[in-house]
């Protein structure tokens, strides 16, 4: 026999009604929004976007200014610097919405987890997310990137998500688990543990589910962030390598050595790198706002 | 308070322990070290015995229970170890490269502080007109365009307008100002405008807070001027959440440092971080982290206790 328990229903974001409301109310987030779908656009379908082959090497255009052939010019080795931005923009979701939504997820458990147990296991939690927040985001990224740099794996790099990831968790911890203190006292909660659900179900359906408003609004934060922890790594030449196409990787190397004779070469990434990050900062504001508008970060 | 204040004092120390773990074990989880890189970084071929001595010259070769346990004796002396790469103290490595950094993070600060507290304010005071959009998509901006960026863009505009771009030697303050100032404030200016966004961002929302209390509407209902409402009643008190964020926004500048320092070729405490991580510097990797969190957690608790000064029911301890 199941005893019904009550549980509050997901917020109702999915109804296109929704989506038109969020618009009307929030116009700045509804511009952040189109950016974003132009990006995502951009990212997925790369290969039919862009012009050129972002890899290909033409040493007889090398640093060709913006013209009609290649509209943001070329870097050092001739490679149109248009596709390599819209080749960028999917590394820079990948890596940015996989790192985001990893720590963002565990981080997330680990906060519900924590307001559910409290006691010991909470004050443990913490102390280990203080250790954590000892450091910012670029620095612990760049630890964790020294630690593992030396196994590369596959494709896109996965120590890379990792390293972008462990800084994310605990600052959504934070605030999830703030939020689920106040579900914690909640008569549902205490009513499932009367009927003598486990912890892992109760955690994660009766808690859970009640946190997600702050859990969306710090998942799309921290795109922002991921995705700018990412171009700073590969700024730095530590984080995605040669020759896959990233945004912060074309501002670094020789394009700090040309960029008197050819500042297309970094006006274009730089503006690549600004405009997504801010488009994912607008649009999670916005969602704040709109999703609840006490909610501070 | 002084009970609060040991309270907070004895809570930094597991803090500090557990990063001193964290870092050491997580450096150390996955083979390779220094030596590799020192000795086959440029492609050379060296012999397994070379590798293995040089292993044992820096007591890379020992169980790493006793390599930690050294470690955290020495530090308890300040004794941070000798770097790995240059063999030279590991406080003497930073304590060179500290002055450029630090300077650079106090100008950045007082520009930053500077300019947030009018923008927080004028966009709490008109709130939602064109004022608050503006100062929102500015803010925002702040926290989207990457420093590294901004300090090439800022070079760029310098060389466009001047054809002049800032000296990339180092001069103290003290030795010539000018010379210094024209240096570092691009970098400062760099750095500071993440951080007056972050501050400015803080203080329109808490301002909006403090304009709903009761105590506002008693001000204006008595009568007091717009003008002082505004400046001794609600600022005052919206500036105290503004401080923890200034307070800690300055600890984690080194973060904007690393790679904006880069761009500036300072030699600074962020370019010596990028160093040791690519050269798997492990001793001055430590070091420079245990200063970081160090940094971060002090200024933490100054700012709980400025806190717990300025209102007494942290101090006594109500929820």
């Amino acid at each position: 026999m199941t005893i019904a328990v009550p549980t509050a229903p997901a917020p109702a974001i999915r109804q296109p009604s929704a989506i038109m409301d969020f618009c009307r109310q929030q116009p700045l987030g509804a511009v952040s929004f189109v950016i974003i779908f132009v990006m995502m656009f951009a990212g997925v379908f790369s290969g039919l976007v862009a012009p050129h082959d972002p890899l290909r090497i033409d040493f007889g255009s090398i640093l060709a200014r913006p013209s009609a052939e290649h509209w943001f010019g070329t870097d050092a080795f001739g490679r149109d610097i248009l596709s390599r931005i819209i080749f960028g923009s999917r590394t820079a979701l990948v890596i940015g919405f996989t790192a985001s939504f990893v720590g963002s997820t565990l981080g997330a458990i680990l906060g519900v987890a924590s307001a559910y147990f409290g006691g010991k296991i909470d004050d443990w939690i913490q102390r280990f997310v203080d250790v954590l927040l000892a450091f910012p985001i670029i620095v612990l990224a760049l630890v964790v990137v020294a630690a593992f740099r030396k196994f590369p794996v596959g494709g896109i790099d996965v120590n890379l998500i990792i390293a972008i990831a462990i800084p994310i968790l605990p600052r959504v911890e934070r605030v999830v688990r703030a939020a689920a203190f106040s579900v914690r006292v909640m008569p549902y909660v205490d009513a499932a543990r009367a009927a003598g659900y486990s912890h892992t179900r109760i955690i994660f359906r009766h808690m859970a589910p009640n946190v997600v408003a702050p859990y969306l609004i710090m998942l799309t934060a921290f795109i922002a962030q991921a995705i700018l922890a990412e171009a700073s790594l590969s700024f730095l030449g530590l984080g995605v390598t040669e020759p896959t196409a990233a945004w912060g990787l074309m501002l670094s190397g020789n394009a700090t050595d040309f960029y008197r004779e050819a500042p297309w070469m970094i006006l274009f990434p730089g503006a690549a790198i600004s405009l997504a990050v801010f488009a994912f900062n607008l649009f999670g504001d916005s969602l704040r706002d709109y999703l609840d508008p006490r909610f501070r970060i | 308070m002084l009970r609060y204040t040991t309270n907070r004092i004895l809570l930094m120390i597991p803090t500090l322990i557990g990063v001193a773990v964290l870092v050491f074990f997580l450096l150390r989880i996955v083979p390779g070290d220094i030596v590799e890189v020192k000795l086959r970084g440029d492609g050379g071929s060296v012999s397994q015995e070379t590798i293995e001595m040089e292993r044992k010259r820096l007591g890379l070769d020992r169980p790493l229970v006793t390599q930690f346990g050294e470690w955290m004796v020495g530090m308890a002396t300040l004794d941070f170890g000798k770097s790995m790469w240059t063999e030279r103290p590991v406080m003497e490595e930073i304590a060179i490269r500290l002055e450029l950094s630090l300077q650079v993070a106090l100008m950045a600060t007082f520009i930053a502080v500077l300019i947030a507290i009018p923008l927080g304010t004028l966009a709490a005071l008109f709130r939602d007109s064109w004022i608050d959009y503006l100062m929102r998509v500015i803010t925002i901006g702040g926290l989207s365009i990457p420093s590294f960026w901004l300090g090439m863009m800022i070079m760029l505009t310098l060389l466009a307008l001047f054809n002049w771009l800032p000296p990339i030697t180092f001069t103290p303050i003290y030795v010539d100002p000018i010379a210094n100032l024209t240096q570092l404030i691009w970098p400062a200016m760099a750095v500071g405008y993440r951080y007056c966004a972050v501050t400015a961002r803080m203080i329109r929302s808490s301002l909006l807070e403090v304009l709903n209390e009761d105590y506002i509407r008693t001000a204006r209902a008595k009568g007091v001027f717009e003008k002082l409402v505004i400046t001794r009643h609600a600022l005052r008190n919206a500036l105290l959440p503004a401080i923890t964020v200034i307070g800690l926004e300055f600890a984690f500048l080194i973060g904007g440092l690393v790679v904006t320092e880069q761009v500036f070729n300072l030699n600074g405490i962020g370019m010596l971080f990028v160093q040791s991580v690519s050269r798997n510097d492990f001793t001055l990797i430590q070091g420079m982290v245990m200063l970081i969190a160090a940094f971060y957690v002090f200024v933490n608790l100054a700012v709980d206790l400025l806190y717990a000064v300025f209102d007494p029911r942290i101090r006594y301890g109500t929820p």
